[in-house]
């Protein structure tokens, strides 16, 4: 997993509150069972005008000209900023899998849906929770300013605008040091096979239905 | 110090070690793996030059790309196929137990595992599907979890978890006759939101959840993750205990009997307080019908739609209006009024031998009305199929001109040939009507497989009142 440190980065605003997984990435490209190239079908059915269908060639594709995402300005952006309850409904990992391979390192939002939060850590995408108000403002404040940037300071938990304010945000602790040293989960809980160990010892004693 | 809840014994019975107060590395009892959310998970594994920590644990099927009709041909779409293909592959080399298509034990994830006492209360159970929610029914701490996830569960038996808040949601009194217990989940997502539940583990509860058999409260649990809770439960009771007796990977003999005295220990102490708390009158739950996008944007019957120049919120109306023109409805429209094209009775919500009963209960001595074009019934288990079949409830689907398939999630998100076209309208007993959730441009309602039923044969929604 990348590490995540300091992101400086466009910002793409996408106005709409309860986008969930299905939207993020159409049921039909989870087909696939590897878990890249997900990036040119992020937000299919939105972003282009035909029908999406694993194998086409997404670069001939008519492209929505309404869609924000195809707006020359938000061309290479790094950070999406969001509504609430983003990513609600599945728990598919395509999700972010496919916001990662398009190249989105942070998202902001008000309000996350839990599985898809989750998924993010797994992936080195930061998923940060702002004030309703503070994301209003935001989304005034990219759309007066093409090639509007963040600054997103994970060490320090703060947010920079281009005029200087800051915004500092909350993250669990365990989880930012994943984050910031790109640890791999499996490898850490691997660490502890001992307690696995006697865990499931005491647990076959107490339980023994459970393990049958 | 106050009692604890259902949820907070449950965690803490898992807890393998605690890396901070709201964080632990949980042990997970039952890993259910389905085909859409492992291939990756194994080959993670395999990269890793790593195995299964405990293969027992582990139950796999595929249900998101089989084919609901004749399997003798066997998976024609290749895509599907090879992500059918990866799965028994993987089961094969790493030992896992797996219900393949032709066994009458295959069918939808969130099905078979109680189906088969793979389930049991006081389990962690994980699946990579956001519905393992449906297991909490029988006091189970069951979510879902990302493929990242899914390969760290299995070489591991744990997960990384973040403790939630808790909720109650008490249900009072009965329901009243034709209401379901989707009906409460409808009302309950009406009324805390799709956000609602974000960050808690709901636990269900009152005098008309007592009286849900498992089935419908499966069912909703199966749509707390609607409210936005990654886990729903119910305590144990007797319901519980009845269901789970004699079924394949039950415990048996002594030891049923002590697991038997370990469940009924499964419920929230009397003074366990809980973070936030809901209270609903089930007698004054009506049948509900959603009319939008989101499984928020919801009425009853005899309501109609929404009008979204009466909504104050911009961010709300401006999703209303936008759920409006997608869904093809106008504010103020009764919703009795609206005409479906397609009719879809099947689910991981709905599907189980309860629903198929209700159902033909409706549907008896009539027929799908003429303007609509299919109407599908999908049992969600070779077994609910079986025991549909044993019942002669087949044979009253098919007379009416209903469709009678194969096991599997079919048109509940479309992942095989069941879909709708772009612009048809669906009444649906699945749990999610997000914009071309069960086909592109297709429009979904969610509703009770009775109400789905009524549907199907008057041709538009209509109160059961009719029936
Ligand atoms: S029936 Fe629908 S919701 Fe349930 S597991 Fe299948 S696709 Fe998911």
């Amino acid at each position: 997993m990348e590490k995540f440190t300091v992101l400086n980065g466009i910002v793409a605003p996408l106005d709409r509150s309860n986008v969930d997984t299905d939207a993020i990435i159409p049921k039909q490209f989870l087909k696939s069972i590897r878990r890249s190239g997900f990036g040119p079908n992020l937000f299919d059915a939105w972003r282009y005008l035909d029908q999406g269908e694993p194998g086409l060639d997404c670069s001939k594709r008519p492209l929505n000209p309404d869609f924000v995402l195809n707006f020359e300005r938000y061309d290479g952006a790094s950070i999406l900023l969001a509504r609430e309850n983003f990513g609600c409904g599945s728990s598919r990992e395509h999700a972010p899998w496919a916001l990662l391979d398009y190249g989105f390192r942070a998202i902001l939002a008000p309000s996350f849906a839990d599985i898809f939060f989750n998924n993010c850590f797994k992936n080195g995408i930061l998923p940060v929770v702002l004030d309703p108000k503070a994301i209003n403002e935001l989304f005034k404040q990219v759309e007066a300013l093409p090639g509007y940037r963040l600054s997103i300071d994970l060490p320090r938990q703060q947010i920079k605008t281009p005029d200087g304010s800051l915004h500092s945000f909350e993250i669990d602790a365990f989880r930012k040091e994943c984050l910031v040293n790109g640890l791999d989960d499996i490898a850490l809980t691997l660490r502890h096979v001992e307690d696995i160990r006697s865990y499931e010892k005491r647990r076959l004693q107490e339980t023994p239905w459970l393990f049958q | 110090m106050s009692g604890r809840t259902l949820y907070d014994k449950l965690w803490k019975s898992h807890v393998v070690r605690a890396e901070n107060d709201s964080m632990a590395l949980l042990y997970i009892d039952r890993h259910l793996v389905h085909e859409v959310t492992s291939p990756q998970a194994f080959e993670g594994l395999r990269l890793a030059g790593r195995k299964p920590w405990r293969v027992a644990a582990n139950l796999a099927v595929a249900d998101h790309n089989v084919p609901t009709t004749d399997r003798a041909l066997g998976v024609t779409d290749p895509v599907s196929r090879l992500q059918i293909d990866t799965l028994d592959e993987n089961c094969l080399e790493f030992g896992i137990t797996e219900f393949r298509m032709n066994d009458v034990r295959q069918g939808i994830v969130h099905v078979i595992g109680p189906e088969q006492g793979a389930t049991l209360p006081g389990m962690t159970v994980v699946c990579g599907d956001s519905h393992t929610s449906t297991i909490g029914a029988f006091a189970a701490l069951a979510f879902g979890i990302g493929t990242s996830e899914v390969e760290h569960v299995l070489a591991t038996q744990c997960l990384l978890a973040k403790k939630s808040k808790s909720m109650r949601v008490t249900v009072n009194h009965r329901l009243p006759e034709g209401v379901t217990a989707k009906d409460i989940a409808l009302a309950i997502i009406r009324l805390i939101g799709t956000a609602g539940g974000t960050g808690y583990a709901i636990e269900f509860a009152g005098e008309a959840i007592r009286s849900l058999s498992m089935e419908g409260r499966m069912t909703l649990c199966n749509m707390a993750i609607e409210a936005g809770a990654r886990a729903g439960m119910v305590a144990v009771d007797q319901t519980t205990i009845d269901y789970i007796q004699g079924r394949p990977f039950a415990p048996k003999g002594a030891l049923w009997e002590s697991a038997v005295l370990n469940w009924r220990t499964l419920k929230s102490d009397d003074d366990a307080h809980f973070d936030y708390e809901v209270c609903l009158d089930a007698s004054k739950i009506r049948p509900h019908v959603s009319w939008g996008t989101s499984p928020e944007m919801v009425v009853t019957i005899d309501d109609c739609v929404p009008d979204p120049e009466r909504e104050t919120d911009p961010v709300r109306r401006e999703a209303f209006e936008r759920a409006l023109v997608y869904m093809g409805l106008k504010a103020n429209q009764p919703i009795n009024t609206i005409r479906v094209d397609k009719v879809f009775i099947g689910s991981c919500t709905n599907s189980r031998i309860e629903d198929l009963r209700a159902a033909a209960g409706v549907v008896q001595g009539h027929h799908v009305a003429e303007s609509v074009k299919q109407a599908l019934v999908v049992p969600g288990s070779g077994l609910v199929k079986r025991q549909a079949e044993s019942e002669g409830l087949d044979q009253i689907f098919t007379k009416a001109g209903f469709e009678w398939r194969e096991p599997g999630c079919s048109m509940c998100l479309a992942m095989n040939a069941d879909r709708l076209e772009p612009g048809e309208r669906c009444a649906s007993t699945s749990n999610r009507n997000f914009e071309g959730r069960q086909g592109s441009g297709g429009r979904t309602h969610l509703v009770s497989p009775q109400m789905a039923a009524a549907a199907a044969i008057a041709g538009h929604f209509t109160d059961l009142g009719a029936f």
